[in-house]
């Protein structure tokens, strides 16, 4: 059998310009299959360390997705809110190394405000620790001071010194608090988490705008002038969320069920790996569907490889009824069409690979840049090589096809064809 | 190691034997027809006789209804499919009329692909002292094929040319058996009778029998024996009558 694989690889060679499509074909179906596997992990990753290094998030009562999406991604809103004395009672606690109290409900332009405390830029982590980077200006200091995402201020053209006015609410119809504007004084460098997408303001600046509001309304005829706020107690009441890290993390179980069994307030504390997986398990539908499309793709390229054996036997039946006379059997004629058949799936995989490599290697950049997404590039992994032998295996129960026709074909046609 | 005739001397023997194709009338009805070694046999007869049928019931690829086939004292009918296969590897060499050569196989390819079916032929070979690839060199050389055709592919050799690079392929190894289905019809007639002689001086060389079919009898000069199959064949008086 061995001895038939120069004579496959010289038939090959004769017809390279149908084989050399053929496993284009197949390889660009795999590379787009074993793409989508790539950035699928790499999302699911991104994803998973939107918030990294954060060991609780402690919000009001709810569900643990629901205080999740609004205290992380700012989806949805918080029916409930924590009382500052709560945040401060876990503040107080030995093993809690920090509290970064987060106050979310206004918005700028679309995007989500984030009241918080200079201790964010210090303690806020994404991907594997990193650190929220400024690519201009510095933390805010003062009241009516804010710093903006990397996408607010490429899509509102913000820079350090920019004015802006913050808005109540965040649906369609906001009111605006358009009597005490904000400076600009911080652009953050771009994470590829929803930091991107908030403009960041200290829980005073809060508070200040909210002085003469009540119920989520202007109260009427008082008007409180920005100049004179400083007077009042800036202090916040409540907070949305707070993010806390611990001394030891083997204290987090300890202190997420001291949390949630609180009896002074209804508290939730979640761990924000856990509940980020749960979350992809939905989020994750799509890249799976995705994966499965490129699954029917690289079928569709193995179902155009056998077409092209198929049909390149009604030209080699002279060519194999002379194997014949020379001693080939039947089962020589059926491993030599299979064995080009698998050559052509395996030169298939590894261009394929091949592309994957280089295509990761140039857009890496740009995904990152733009998506803030980390592709790694590097030799397949674990899955992409139980992948790749998918597609091999498939390859090989493709080649039976133009096997059996061949060998039904050469003991119909014995040593001589006629036509 | 040769194998050894059951019947000394007969390189082909055939008793009783009956063919027909799926759904025809009988196309072969011999009751026997002996081929000793070493022989020259020229078998001629009409178009539609039946010849390449029972060239290729002797070659193993087609199995009787019923019959002996016996080549060089092997009885087919004994052997396996595959091992019928493996036995025309090893003891048959075939030239046909046209298409002999793997068109993108070079000369020498061609000439070697033979020795690839059969570790038999090798091992002849290098029994000899020689081997394939010189074998298939002075093969070529015998045969009047220049040594710079030798790495050219097959489609681009004359069909005189090609014709002999397939006699070099039959003859390499020492085949017990050649068998030849018109491979002189697309030649002209200077170059039928060059090689003609060449084909029989290169048999004579190698000890081998030569089974060769025609409907041509200006060429069956050259042979020991002359035998009419449609007087051999009594299929074909059945239909005749
Ligand atoms: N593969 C086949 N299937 C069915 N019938 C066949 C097949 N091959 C040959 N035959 C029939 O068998 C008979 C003998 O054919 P064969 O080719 O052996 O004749 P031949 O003597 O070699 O003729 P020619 O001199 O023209 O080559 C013919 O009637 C032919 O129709
Ligand atoms: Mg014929």
């Amino acid at each position: 059998m061995i001895r038939l694989l120069p004579l496959a690889l010289a038939s090959l060679w004769n017809r390279r310009l149908t084989a050399g499509l053929t496993v284009i074909v197949v390889a660009l179906s795999v590379s787009l299959l074993l793409g989508v596997e790539r950035l699928r992990n790499d999302a699911r990753e991104s994803f998973a360390s939107t918030v990294s290094r954060t060991d609780l998030i402690v919000g009001a009562r709810s569900g643990p997705v629901q205080l999740l999406l609004y205290s992380v991604f700012h989806i949805g809103d918080a029916t409930n809110e924590v009382s500052w004395p709560a945040v401060q009672r876990i503040a107080a606690r030995q093993e809690v190394a920090w509290v970064v109290p987060l106050s979310l409900g206004d918005s700028h332009r679309g995007f989500r405000v984030v009241g918080t405390t200079p201790d964010f830029f210090r303690h806020y982590r994404y991907g594997d620790g990193r650190r929220i980077g400024f690519a201009a200006g510095r933390p805010f200091a003062d009241v009516f001071e804010a710093v903006v995402g990397a996408e607010v201020a490429a899509r509102l053209g913000y820079r350090e010194g920019a004015r802006i006015t913050l808005a109540h609410g965040s649906g369609e119809h906001v009111a605006e608090h358009g009597d005490k504007p904000f400076s600009v004084v911080g652009v953050l460098a771009p994470t590829g988490t929803p930091v991107d997408r908030s403009v960041l303001v200290s829980l005073e600046s809060i508070e200040a705008i909210h002085l003469d509001w009540q119920g989520g309304a202007p109260i009427p005829g008082l008007k409180i002038a920005p100049e004179m706020v400083r007077k009042f107690d800036l202090a916040p009441k409540r907070v949305t969320a707070a993010l806390v890290g611990l001394e030891n993390r083997a204290m987090v179980f300890r202190l997420q069920r001291a949390i949630n069994e609180d009896t002074r307030e209804p508290l939730l504390a979640i761990l924000p790996g856990v509940t980020l997986d749960q979350l992809w398990d939905v989020v994750g539908i799509g890249a799976r569907v995705l994966l499965a499309v490129s699954a029917l793709v690289v079928a569709v390229g193995l179902a155009g490889l056998v077409a092209v054996m198929v049909a390149s036997l009604g030209e080699r039946r002279r060519e194999l009824a002379i194997l014949r006379a020379l001693g080939a059997g039947p089962r020589d004629v059926f491993f030599l069409v299979a064995a080009e058949s698998v050559l052509l799936t395996l030169a298939g995989c590894v261009l394929g690979v091949a592309l994957v490599q280089v295509l990761v290697f140039s857009m890496a950049a740009w995904l990152q840049a733009n998506y803030g997404l980390a592709v790694s590039p590097g030799w397949p992994v674990g899955r992409e090589w139980m992948l790749l032998g998918a597609v091999m295996l498939a390859g090989l129960l493709a080649s039976l096809v133009p096997a059996l026709r061949a060998y039904r074909q050469s003991l119909a046609d014995g040593m001589m064809v006629r036509m | 190691m040769e194998r050894v005739a059951t019947t000394p001397g007969r390189a082909l023997e055939l008793r009783g034997l009956r063919f027909a194709w799926p759904g025809q009338a009988p196309c072969i009805d011999i009751p026997g027809f002996p081929v000793a070694a070493g022989e020259r046999c020229f078998l001629h007869g009409p178009s539609g006789s039946g010849k390449t049928t029972l060239l290729s019931i002797v070659g193993g690829v087609l199995s009787p209804r019923e019959g002996r086939v016996c080549v060089l004292g092997e009885d087919l009918a004994q052997l396996s499919a595959r091992a019928r296969d493996r036995f025309r590897a090893d003891h048959i060499g075939f030239v046909f009329q046209l298409f002999n050569l793997i068109p993108y196989l070079s000369m020498q390819d061609n000439i070697l692909l033979a020795c690839r079916f059969s570790a038999a032929r090798r091992k002849r070979i290098a029994a000899a002292g020689s081997t394939p690839l010189a074998e298939a060199r002075r093969l070529a050389a015998r045969l009047d094929l220049p040594a710079n055709l030798l790495a050219r592919p097959a489609m681009t050799l004359s069909v005189g040319q090609q014709q002999r690079v397939a006699a070099a392929r039959a003859l390499i190894g020492r085949p017990g058996l050649i068998i030849a289905d018109e491979p002189t019809s697309a030649l002209d007639a200077d170059r039928q009778t060059r090689f003609l002689d060449l084909l029989l001086s290169e048999c004579d060389a190698a000890g081998a029998t030569l089974l060769f079919v025609s409907h041509d009898r200006r060429l069956s000069a050259h042979f020991d024996r002359v035998v009419d199959l449609s007087a051999l064949n009594q299929a074909a008086k059945e239909v005749a009558s």
